[in-house]
């Protein structure tokens, strides 16, 4: 004779939670993206901003590394020179799969006013960008935006994306 | 004050720089001779150097001096006349005009508190000493002379570029650089990253900023209204939430209408 009757079709009756695969690795990516340490120039100053206490990038699950190997995401946050590109490129080349880019700013994104022999026209030219933010600088809500922007695609990606061969860019 | 005014009719299509070859007035020049801070200085120089002119230009002494006298004239400035600083040191391209570069030394005396800028003209391949044994803020100096303008220096230390990476092609702070780069400089990341064959698949850098693309209707829709890539442009306003349909595993999806709004601080 059962004292007490579980009913286990009720929600939270039973301690176990159905889910897939995919969405299982999608929240765990999604919310444990790790940026990595990484500032250009003054767009870099709201990157620190947004992982200060103010806007605390932390409850989002981004901490920032200072070590290639350990990040998730490079957040371009600056004016791209040709003399650093190669440099920016190996760093993203470091990164272990996935890895995802953010563009951050006007600079990043096309290279912004400086129309020089010296600057990086659009970091896309390098490697390839998930998303582009827009501002100069962008204020840190909109890089806060943007990684939940980003936190929404890898929620649609597949878990199991087959690894593709070294993409040009 | 008022700015002047002038026509404005089809001001678009006039050049931008309509008075490009504007030449500035030029900043009065006085003599040297009787001057009380300076004419013991050039009287000092006349002695050992053939110093080829010498006029006062807003306070601070300006000399030409034959440019193989240059270390010399240094040495001279800082021990005999207590010129103890070398706070400028640069090129002007003039290659165009006189096939010459005009090159300068702007110099302070802390203790006697006056200015004095040497100058000189060299020839394009012309060989210029280092002044890095008397003043050690030459060093940098050069080497962003020699990146920027090409000017060789002999008898420097450490003569390699100091802004532009090792490898880069030209100097680029001369009049017949383009300021958006040559060829070398427009493909430099392609080159160095991927290859020289990869200039087809990565395509030419877009250069023109009032460049607009009748597609951009489409991938930058109107705030608010946002549709996915390549939809047509919708009047229907988008809903705001971040977090999409069926949420996220675990975590709770918040319902604007079920959230609570504090009519003041507790």
């Amino acid at each position: 004779m059962a004292q007490h009757k579980i009913n286990y079709l009720q929600e939270a009756g039973l301690p176990v939670a159905l889910t897939t695969v995919d969405k299982l690795v999608q929240w765990g990516r999604s919310n444990s993206l790790w940026p990595l340490t990484y500032g250009l120039a003054c767009c870099a100053i709201e990157m620190m901003a947004t992982g200060a206490s103010r806007y605390d990038f932390d409850r989002f699950g981004t901490i920032f590394r200072a070590s290639p190997r350990q990040a998730d995401v490079i957040v371009i946050a600056g004016t791209l020179t040709k003399k650093h590109s190669p440099f920016m490129r190996r760093l993203y080349d470091q990164m272990t799969e996935p890895k995802w880019v953010i563009s951050m700013g006007s600079c990043a994104n096309t290279g912004g006013m400086f129309n020089t022999y010296a600057t990086v026209q659009g970091a896309d030219r390098i490697v390839p960008v998930d998303i582009y933010l827009p501002g100069c600088a962008p204020r840190p809500e909109t890089l806060q935006y943007a990684l939940m922007l980003l936190q929404k695609k890898i929620r649609t990606e597949s878990a199991s994306k087959k690894l593709q061969p070294k993409r040009l860019v | 004050m008022m700015r002047v005014y002038s026509n404005k009719t089809n001001v678009q299509k006039k050049p931008y720089y309509s008075d490009r070859f504007w030449v500035a007035p030029q900043v009065p020049r006085f003599v040297v001779e009787n001057d009380a801070v300076f004419a013991a200085d050039v009287a000092h120089l006349k002695e050992k150097f053939d110093i080829k002119e010498a006029y006062i230009e807003k306070d601070q002494l300006v000399i030409y001096i034959d440019p193989s006298d240059n270390v010399e004239v240094l040495q001279t400035l800082r021990d005999e006349l207590a010129y103890n600083f070398l706070s400028e040191h640069s090129a002007i391209d003039w290659l165009a005009k006189r096939g010459e570069f005009e090159i300068f030394y702007q110099m302070l005396s802390t203790s006697k508190k006056k200015r004095m800028r040497v100058k000189c003209f060299i020839k394009e391949k012309e060989v210029l000493k280092s002044v890095t044994s008397i003043y050690k803020s030459a060093d940098w100096a050069e080497r962003e002379m020699y990146d920027m303008f090409g000017v060789i220096i002999s008898g420097h230390h450490y003569m390699k570029r100091l802004l532009m990476p090792d490898d880069w092609y030209d100097h680029p702070l001369r009049k017949t650089y383009p300021l958006q780069g040559d060829e070398a400089a427009q493909w430099y990341e392609i080159d160095k990253i991927f290859g020289k064959e990869y200039r087809d698949i990565i395509g030419p850098e877009e250069r023109d900023g009032a460049r607009i693309d009748a597609e951009d209707t489409y991938r930058f829709a109107r705030i608010h209204h946002e549709v996915s890539f390549g939809a047509k442009p919708s009047s229907e306003p988008t809903v705001t939430d971040y977090q999409e349909e069926g949420g996220v595993f675990i975590v709770k999806k918040l319902k604007k209408e079920d959230a609570k709004i504090l009519k003041e601080r507790p």
